[in-house]
């Protein structure tokens, strides 16, 4: 055994794809050579929200040389029941949303696919459409349990009473529309059938998920269903599960029998694959006049569509977050004529600590107290402390005059804000097998998936350490359903999760004594764990400028500092905290599904009109870290990064307009108009 | 029609329709090239056409015919290995598009009658129909920063 | 897409079968035709025709050849030196990929960026005759102000036109009919009735230039929008100024992104000649220019925002 002088984890190894990447090398679900006959899928979408669909009816002018086939429920194969209904595709004449899939043309080229697509008659008996959420409705109701099983309301003390009793009260509603994870891949797959086995090339965040799914639905023994993903371009959530490109394209690809490819248009993600729900918020804080909190009630409204109930867990942070005697969240949902929201990265976490951190801004200004000062009162984590004290400091917060409205150069009106940010810190069962190749060299399998977390390279750097061997002599595969089980990645908890058995299967061989593989499964020790209440912690600073002439914002430093366990590979990590920073910053200020309630969806529907934020809008974006490690709950002391950047991000930004311009937005995204007749 | 793709000349039949992008992903199999929107909104398509960066995707191929165009397969630019040095991308789906726009771009300002100063807001507005969703913007423009430099 | 058959123009005064279209850059065809808004059968590519150059006119002015490209425009020298309102207004728009091949012919006549436009499974008066315009009640946010009707209310999306527009740009225009010229204004109709009628041009008009007056003031183009960069504006003016001794001897404003049509502000310009070359008289001139303004429910910040861009600009340039 060969001892190495460095540890490999804690360094910025580069990625080990990288070069695939920076050359094109790297294929991503649509782009594998499949054979000569590979067909191309277009998926009809529903022109309205709510009704049924009677008929389809083709012209057979219409690309009749090229057009394979035309599925819709009255002809397509019959699915088995899943768990998802929006996976039960073609099955149904109901139509639950705008933009539902209703039917799939399957073509020899793509051009004939999209044009005959375009080219169906859909006869459907319309019904009125319900698609406008309010705090207002009578038809609210609690959920059961939030996403992923927590209860849906908590109470302790006596809420009310404590927040009439207090001396200093903030009482708010806050708002935030539907979001679109809009990764840069849209979703994709190529299916074919290789004899009685299904083969989907998938651009997805979990290969044995999928793979499972699939197998349901098409009534197939777990293994015969082989999913591979090797590269995705992004998902954020939206990819987290099976999405009904999967199983359109399986079944095109059976009916035609030939490898059938269907990448959605742009467009059509912002309906097929979820999204992150509108929510209402209300905060009540209550606080005695030196700042301690006596109160917190915070109660959020969602939606989730006809089909099925998500419920995002919104107010979920604040039931941790400060300490107070009196603490009551809860949810409601209303079911609308939409499509069923989903993750989007920190689902709940993201909108909740929107609502609660803009109001701590606006208790800290009521107490006139530092905004900084009022959290540190009431944290419940040293950890939290430590990030707003040192953040504090590097950001140069120190000399801040308090008062809004005061810092002006030229036309712009400049401000400072601050936000906490925590996520929890998840740890999944997964299964890892380590094998000592004949050249020496290590390989190391998982079903991961590298979404551009950096997964592959961090894996690789684990088991190097846990191998006690170079990084360089370890191959990591992953992104295969047939490779050993893995979680999903999703909830930060990928590299937790995946690493955990990674180092199991790499110590088990490296101990075998002179066998050459072995393997590691880390149910058990994971189910022993208790994991209640551990979390990564941050802060969040913004500075941002306002023109008084115009209304713009621009954001000229965001900055973050984490305490997020031990930083596994600091190149990759710092890309995963300021990637969840900039689409904090969209979500501050420029994303939104903008619904028409006439026509019953978001109008919005591309990215020239969904705004995400561009180069130009990044000035300045840093992320550090404290060196919090061995608070971690697994091998390797790490808890995820990939969410915790967008979680109080935004409202920094947010509270950064107030203190800039004397404005306070409480409908986010902050967009110039709603600036503009204040200035 | 003919196309020059990376310096090989290809003879194609095609529907009129297919576009650029299509051609080069569909037809001859040169996937670097990506589609992020369709529609000119993302830049994931960017390729050098006749060396200036286009949307690949908004361009149809029946109008190329005897055009040369060069895709990230055919680039080796140091621009690239900049990229790894800053980790320029996460997915590295908005990457091609990325490198074949930010080399486009520095052969812009070089080429221009009156050379801009490449600042780094100067390369952030330049760069800024290239959409990078998982955020890889500053290191992206420290890449290029280093590049314009030389 | 529908399927059509391709051609290239050979001159000028090829003219157009019936069904047909000129494809330019294609930045703006191409993409409505992916979208089912467009449907032409016949294209008919003008890009191989020799209009991709800019020469200097013998009064001083600029003949901009309809092919040339949105970046090659931007960068000319004379351009920069002499009318920088236009080249800002160009590198304010789309990106550095869509200038490389949108043209300037192209750009005066892509069609909206009205979110119910852009898809063909909307309804939508401009697209669809008489099938109603959804966006008055619905999402209108970024639809006009100025010019619009009970039919339409779309905006006319360029930047450069705006530019142009103040800067006293004529169109220079051939077809199988002859060759003729006209005020860039007069290019655009204005909904009415007949919103998707939006261009005075007989089918087979091709335009091939577009010339540009000498002796400008001085000029400037500012443009607001919802991110810092590749995105539509909300708001913009295009100013062009000359002040002497205090006073404003010319003017020449256009509003980008308020109506259907780049918009010259004749009231305003009027209510500014001979006027000092204060903040006071600058918003007085937007507010003349505004007074006409028909808001709806989302899209009245705009009327402050255009009052703000006027004083503002002009203040700039003065
Ligand atoms: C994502 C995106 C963002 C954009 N952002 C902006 C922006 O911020 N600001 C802005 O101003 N623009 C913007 N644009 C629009 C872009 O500027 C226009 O699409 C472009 O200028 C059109 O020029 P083209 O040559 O590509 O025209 P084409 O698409 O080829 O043609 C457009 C129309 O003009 C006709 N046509 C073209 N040339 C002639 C001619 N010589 N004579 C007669 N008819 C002709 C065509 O038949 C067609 O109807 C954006 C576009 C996209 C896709
Ligand atoms: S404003 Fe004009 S373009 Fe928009 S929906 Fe109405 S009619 Fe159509
Ligand atoms: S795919 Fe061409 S710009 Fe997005
Ligand atoms: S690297 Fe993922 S979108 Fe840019």
């Amino acid at each position: 055994m060969t001892a190495t002088s460095e540890r490999a984890v804690g360094q910025p190894l580069r990625r080990i794809e990288g070069p695939d990447k920076v050359t094109g090398a790297a294929r991503y679900a649509a782009e594998y050579q499949v054979g000569d006959d590979l067909a191309y899928g277009w998926v009809a979408q529903s022109p309205v929200a709510g009704g049924t669909l009677t008929g389809v009816t083709v012209d057979p002018l219409v690309e009749a040389d090229d057009v394979l086939a035309v599925l819709w429920h009255g002809n397509a194969p019959r699915l088995a029941e899943g768990d998802d209904p929006e996976l039960a595709v073609l099955q149904s004449d109901r139509i639950s949303y705008r933009g539902q899939a209703l039917a799939l043309v399957v073509a020899r080229t793509l051009e004939a696919a999209r044009a005959a697509a375009a080219s169906l008659q859909l006869s459907i008996d319309p019904s009125p459409a319900d698609t406008v959420l309010s705090f207002a409705r009578d038809d609210l109701y609690t959920p059961e349990k939030v996403n992923p099983d927590f209860p849906s309301e908590t109470s302790t003390g006596d809420v009310s009473a404590a927040f009439d009793a207090a001396p200093v009260r903030v009482d708010v509603t806050y708002s935030t529309p539907a979001l679109h994870n809009s990764p840069m891949e849209p979703h994709a797959t190529t299916a074919l059938w290789e004899g009685d086995e299904l083969v989907l090339y998938d651009s997805n965040q979990h290969p044995p998920g999928v793979a499972a799914t699939l197998a349901t639905l098409f009534e197939l023994p777990p293994e015969r269903v082989h999913v591979i993903t090797e590269h995705v371009g992004g998902g954020f959530g939206s990819k987290g599960t099976a999405r009904p490109n999967a199983v359109l394209a399986a079944m095109a690809a059976r009916v035609t029998g030939r490898p059938v490819r269907l990448a959605l248009p742009r467009q059509a993600l912002f309906s097929m694959v979820g999204h992150r729900t509108p929510t209402i918020q209300q905060l009540r804080l209550g606080a005695t006049p030196d700042g301690k909190l006596t109160a917190i009630d915070h109660l959020a409204v969602a939606h989730t569509s006809r089909l099925f109930e998500f419920a995002e867990q919104t107010a979920v942070t604040t039931r941790h977050l400060y300490e107070a005697p009196a603490v009551r969240t809860g949810h409601r949902l209303a079911r609308l004529d939409m499509p069923t929201p989903r993750w989007m990265r920190a689902p709940g976490e993201a909108p909740g600590m929107v609502g609660l951190e803009c109001a701590m801004d606006e208790l800290a200004i009521a107490l006139s107290l530092d905004p900084i000062e009022l959290r540190v009162r009431n944290a419940s984590s040293s950890l939290l402390t430590d990030c707003l004290r040192h953040g504090a400091d590097r950001f140069g917060w120190h000399d801040r005059d308090p008062r809004p409205r005061q810092r002006r150069d030229g036309d712009w009106w400049i401000g400072t804000g601050v936000a906490s940010a925590t996520y929890p810190a998840m740890v999944q069962p997964s299964t890892a097998r380590a094998r000592r190749l004949s050249t020496g060299d290590y390989e190391v399998s998982i079903a991961a998936a590298d979404l551009g977390t950096g997964a592959r390279t961090v894996l690789t750097q684990i088991a190097a350490d846990a191998l006690d061997v170079p990084h360089d002599r370890v191959r990591v595969r992953i992104g295969d359903s047939t490779l050993p089980f893995a979680s999903v990645a999703g909830g930060s908890s990928g590299t937790a999760s995946w690493g955990w058995a990674v180092t199991g299967a790499c110590r088990a061989l490296r101990d075998s004594g002179g066998s050459d593989e072995a393997t590691f499964d880390s149910s058990d020790l994971v189910e022993q764990l208790n994991q209640e209440g551990k979390h990564a912690y941050g802060a969040h600073f913004a500075e941002v400028r306002v023109d008084a002439v115009t209304g713009e914002v621009r954001v000229t430093r965001l900055y973050g500092l984490y305490a997020a366990g031990r930083i596994l590979n600091p190149r990759t990590a710092r890309s995963q905290f300021i990637g969840g920073m900039t689409m904090g910053m969209g979500m501050a200020l420029h994303e939104e599904g903008v619904l028409d309630p006439n026509v019953g969806t978001w109008v919005n529907h591309d990215l020239a009109e969904y705004h995400v934020p561009t180069h130009a809008d990044i000035e300045s974006i840093t992320a550090e870290w404290l060196d919090d490690a061995g608070e971690g709950q697994n091998p390797m002391g790490s808890k995820g990064i990939g969410e915790i950047g967008i979680v109080g991000s935004p409202a920094a930004i947010v509270n950064a307009v107030w203190h800039a311009t004397g404005v306070r937005v409480r409908d986010l995204p902050v967009r110039l108009d709603k600036l503009l007749p204040h200035l | 029609m003919d196309l020059v793709v990376n310096g090989d000349r290809h003879t194609l039949e095609m529907d009129p329709r297919t576009t650029l992008l299509d051609a080069l992903r569909e037809h001859l199999g040169l996937t670097g090239a990506k589609k992020g929107c369709d529609h000119g909104q993302c830049g994931a398509c960017t390729v050098l056409l006749e060396g200036r960066r286009v949307n690949s995707c908004l361009i149809l191929a029946v109008t190329l015919d005897g055009a040369s165009v060069t895709t990230v397969e055919g680039l080796a630019h140091p621009v690239q290995e900049k990229f790894l040095e800053h980790d320029g991308f996460q997915c590295g789906y908005c990457t091609p598009g990325q490198i074949c726009s930010s080399v486009g771009m520095l052969d812009e300002a070089l080429s221009d009658d009156d050379p801009p100063e490449l600042s780094d807001a100067e390369i952030r507005e330049r760069m800024s129909g290239n959409l990078c969703r998982c955020g890889a913007y500053p290191n992206i423009v420290r890449a290029i920063r280093e590049v314009a430099a030389r | 897409m529908k399927t059509f058959t391709y051609r290239t123009a050979t001159a000028l005064d090829d003219g157009l079968e019936p069904g047909a279209t000129f494809l330019a850059g294609g930045t703006n065809l191409v993409d409505l035709m992916k979208l089912g808004v467009a449907t032409p059968e016949v294209l008919v590519d003008v890009t191989k025709l020799p209009l991709d150059e800019v020469t200097d006119l013998p009064d001083g002015g600029l003949r901009i050849g309809a092919g040339v490209r949105n970046s090659d425009l931007a960068a000319h020298p004379r351009v920069r030196r002499d009318y920088p309102v236009l080249s800002q207004a160009v590198l304010a728009g789309a990106s550095g990929q869509l200038r490389n091949m949108a043209t300037t012919g192209g750009n005066l006549l892509q069609r909206t960026r009205c979110r119910y436009f852009m898809d063909a499974t909307m309804p939508c008066n401009k697209h669809s005759p008489g099938s109603g315009c959804p966006a008055r009640s619905g999402d209108h946010r970024n639809l006009a102000i100025l010019g619009g009707s009970s039919s339409c209310i779309a905006t006319h999306p360029s930047d450069m036109a705006v530019a142009l527009t103040a800067l006293d740009a004529v169109v220079q225009v051939s077809g199988p009919a002859g060759a003729r010229s006209f005020p860039l204004g007069d290019l655009y109709l204005l909904p009415g009735e007949t919103p998707h009628r939006e261009f005075t041009l007989e089918h087979g008009e091709l335009i091939t230039a577009v010339d540009l007056p000498g002796g400008s003031g001085s000029s400037a183009y500012r443009k607001v929008r919802d991110r810092a960069s590749y995105a539509f504006a909300v708001g913009s003016v295009a100013a062009v100024l000359t002040v002497a001794e205090g006073t404003v001897t010319d003017v020449r404003l256009a509003f980008g992104a308020v109506a259907p049509k780049p918009w010259r502000a004749h009231a305003a310009e009027e209510a500014l000649r001979g006027r000092p070359a204060t903040r006071e008289s600058f918003l007085a001139a937007a507010d003349a220019e505004l007074a006409a303004a028909e808001p709806l429910r989302d899209n009245a910040f705009k009327i402050t925002l255009i009052r703000n861009l006027v004083a503002s600009v002009l203040e700039g340039l003065s």
